[in-house]
């Protein structure tokens, strides 16, 4: 069996009914994997949406993966972020935390050392907000749950490249 | 350009008009009543009402493929739609530019599980180059020219467009073609000269080359199979071409191979397994190409041209890819191989010829001809293809043995007239097809190549034929069996003749009779070509019922799962052969 990598690929595409379909359609239809998939209108006035997928496979299914999605009529550009160069991703969280006592207070002070906000608050639990990178998240879910995580929430990784050039 | 709102119907007409279609396969229904309307109003365009909308899709098929121009098909919503459905994805598969029109209910029941309601663009998402949904009545003409200008432009494909009923009754602005430039889509048609170059440089330098056209070059039109044909005589080298390729290389020319692949010839498969370079021209490397792929031309380097950059690198990994339109390359790569000044090794080259022949003088299609008691399907193919060439014919296939008889034993010295189900591998292509071809040339000789199995799956569109008169002649080699899965079934599973014989076949003389059309019945090989001649003979639409070989198995054979030298030459090859584990799961 060949290596698999894990690529971030960005799709700009005009933002039009199915077309998120299309793409999932595309990744289930050849059996690719998806990580995740995150998508949201960037350009209003030209209607462009940005899909941000985490894929893995090996280099062939990479290729084949950005080739199909580049064929699709609605998809502009297609960037894997991983071979061309430094990006940064992000992925946010919202995650509930449930308990009393010396969990509770724990399970802020840990949320204070991982620079997690408290967005909503009872006497017994916390919603906590929290960007980074997925390894970061999960570091910190795993963390809460012997402190009552209760309900996990997140975006999947949206990714954009370093420096001034432009997609 | 009308300023004058018109309705939404008419818009459609209109830009069908504007498109440059002449004729339109469809079947009405309720939600299409206001575009048959309108149709009823006008001239321009013709309307071929079929017998189901699947004949509908194949018909449009036959059409496209045989005049080069889209296909257009117009069915109602729900059934009608997901009727269309096959024939879609065996345009898709086969890369067809085909517009197929469905219509809706009005947008307002959408998602209502509303009468003849099916999420239509949802169905036929993967089975489509695009599709859409025309929501606003101003969106419908620049829709329906984007529809045309996706379906033929890139690799082409099949393209739905939604029509919900109130819509189709609005009314809204007309705009004309130059509106319909979809305004990102704009494949790639120039490949990189440096790139084209290296490939020259690659083909001037091989010891043993071959050349692998595929559909792709009889897509790009018939300029580019006159430049690949240039390119393959420049080049002084070998050539085989795929199923969907017969014709893109006239198959008089000496440097043509014969097909390649599952059931190619010997000496093609054995030239791709052996060969040190090989130019891919509008070919995909389909698992029917390829056997089994890590024992796939294993010496050698690889230039693929095509249109798609899904097509290249997919299955077999390749050197110089060429990503452009296979008519654009092909010039590009004419012109750089006549730049190049190094002279090819020509005692290499005439090594390569000599193995060749060497190949060829297995005579790998060989079967008993000395029967004269029953009719081998070998021959009867043999014998149509010697009484009608001269006629210039159009060859429509079904699906099965007597399809990859007729790839070996017919030959094409053009492109478009040769019309087969190849990737899908739809059982039922080839009546509705040959009906299409027709309507396209309505004065030639268009012969759907038949199995008794395949040509019951669409057998209603005799009556189609018969609306319309068309002259189509369906030759069906009559072994009472699904002879391909009877074929597999010796082969794989030990003689086990599971349902694949049909009982109860009809009577193929009266059968056409009922239909108007005149019927023949063929015994023995002493009658054949009376048979055949008084099949064009006949002004009209003829079916003729050659009783073949029943047992008559398909050779030459890369069994499922094995490598091109590993063929099977005939069935006494058989036993020393079985399929790998890893071969029986294939399909």
């Amino acid at each position: 069996m060949a290596d698999t990598e894990r690529h971030t690929i960005a799709v700009l595409v005009d933002n039009e009914p199915g077309v998120l379909a299309r793409v999932i359609g595309l990744f289930s239809g050849r059996g690719y994997n998806i990580e995740s998939l995150t998508v949201a209108e960037v350009d209003r006035s030209n209607a462009l949406s940005r899909i941000t997928i985490v894929t893995t496979g090996t280099r062939m299914i990479i290729e084949q993966i950005k080739a199909q999605l580049s064929r699709l009529v609605p998809v502009h550009r297609v960037h894997d972020l991983t071979d061309e160069g430094p990006f940064v991703e992000r992925e946010l969280a919202l995650i509930k935390v449930v308990g009393k006592g010396d969990t509770r207070i724990e399970s802020l002070r840990l949320a204070d050392v991982f620079r997690a906000r408290v967005i909503d608050s009872t006497t017994e639990s916390f919603v906590f907000e929290m960007t980074g990178s997925a390894e970061k998240l999960n570091a910190f879910i795993a963390l809460m749950e012997p402190l009552g995580l209760a309900e996990v929430s997140r975006t999947g990784a949206v990714a954009i490249a370093r420096g001034s050039g432009r997609f | 350009m009308s300023a004058e709102p018109i309705c939404g119907a008419d818009i459609v007409i209109k830009a069908l008009v504007d498109q440059g279609v002449d004729v339109v396969f469809g079947y009405p229904g309720g939600a299409v009543l206001p575009i048959y309307d309108s149709l009823f109003k006008q001239n321009a365009l013709r309307h071929i009402l079929v017998r189901q909308e699947g004949g509908a899709v194949h018909a449009a098929e036959g059409y496209a493929r045989s005049t080069g121009k889209v296909g257009v098909v117009l069915v109602t919503s729900g059934p009608g739609a997901t009727n269309a459905v096959t024939g879609l994805t065996d345009a898709l598969m086969d890369s067809v530019p085909v517009v197929c029109l469905t219509g809706q209910v009005p947008t307002h029941l959408i998602g209502n599980d509303a009468f003849q309601e099916a999420d239509t663009t949802g169905i036929t998402r993967p089975c489509t180059k695009h599709n859409y949904l025309v929501k606003d009545v101003n969106d419908l003409a620049r829709t329906m020219h984007e529809a045309f200008y996706v379906a033929k432009n890139g690799r082409p494909g099949p393209v739905v467009v939604d029509l919900p009923k109130d819509v189709l009754f609005a009314a809204g602005a007309y705009s004309g073609p130059e509106q319909g430039r979809h305004k990102s889509y704009r494949p790639q048609l120039q490949a990189d000269p440096a790139r084209v170059a290296e490939a020259a440089a690659l083909i001037a330098a091989a010891k043993r080359p071959l050349f692998y056209g595929g559909g792709g070059i009889v897509n790009s039109g018939a300029e580019a199979c006159a430049r690949f044909t240039e390119l393959v005589r420049l080049a002084d080298a070998p050539c085989t071409l795929t199923l969907m390729g017969l014709g893109a290389l006239p198959a008089s020319d000496p440097h043509f191979l014969g097909m390649v692949g599952m059931h190619g010839l010997y000496e093609s498969n054995m030239a791709m397994h052996d060969c040190d370079l090989m130019i891919a021209v509008g070919a995909r490397f389909d698992d029917r190409v390829t056997g089994r792929l890590n024992a796939f031309a294993p010496h050698s380097k690889k230039i693929h041209i095509d249109i798609d950059p899904s097509s290249i690198n997919k299955n077999v990994r390749v050197d110089v890819p060429l990503l452009g339109d296979c008519g654009t390359v092909l010039a590009d790569l004419v012109a750089a191989l006549k730049a190049v000044k190094a002279k090819p090794d020509s005692a290499a080259r005439q090594r390569w010829w000599r193995q060749i022949e060497a190949w060829k003088a297995r005579d790998c299609l060989r079967y008993d001809r000395s029967r004269s008691d029953v009719i081998k399907p070998q021959y009867a193919i043999e014998r149509l293809y010697e009484l009608t060439r001269d006629r210039d014919p159009y060859i429509t296939t079904e699906v099965g043995q007597h399809q990859m008889w007729a790839a070996q034993f017919f030959k094409f010295e053009k492109p478009y007239h040769w019309m087969t189900s190849g990737g899908l591998g739809t059982m039922g292509y080839g009546l509705p097809a040959a009906l299409g071809v027709q309507v396209g040339h309505p004065d030639a000789l268009v012969i759907d190549i038949a199995g008794e199995a395949s040509i019951l799956m669409n057998i209603q569109e005799m009556s189609t034929i018969a609306q319309y008169r068309l002259p189509v002649k369906a030759f069906i080699l009559n072994n009472q069996y699904m002879g391909m899965v009877r074929q597999w079934q010796e082969l794989l599973h030990g003689g086990r003749y599971s349902e694949s014989y049909t009982a109860a076949l009809p009577d193929f003389v009266k059968l056409a009779e009922a239909f108007g059309a005149k019927g023949l019945r063929v015994e023995k090989p002493a009658e054949l070509d009376d048979a055949i001649r008084a099949m064009i003979d006949h002004p009209g639409a003829v079916v003729v019922d050659v009783a073949v070989d029943e047992m008559e198995n398909c050779f030459p054979m890369i069994p499922s799962g094995a490598a091109h030298n590993e063929m099977l030459l005939g069935p006494e090859d058989k036993s020393g052969s079985p399929v790998s584990e890893e071969g029986m799961v294939l399909v």
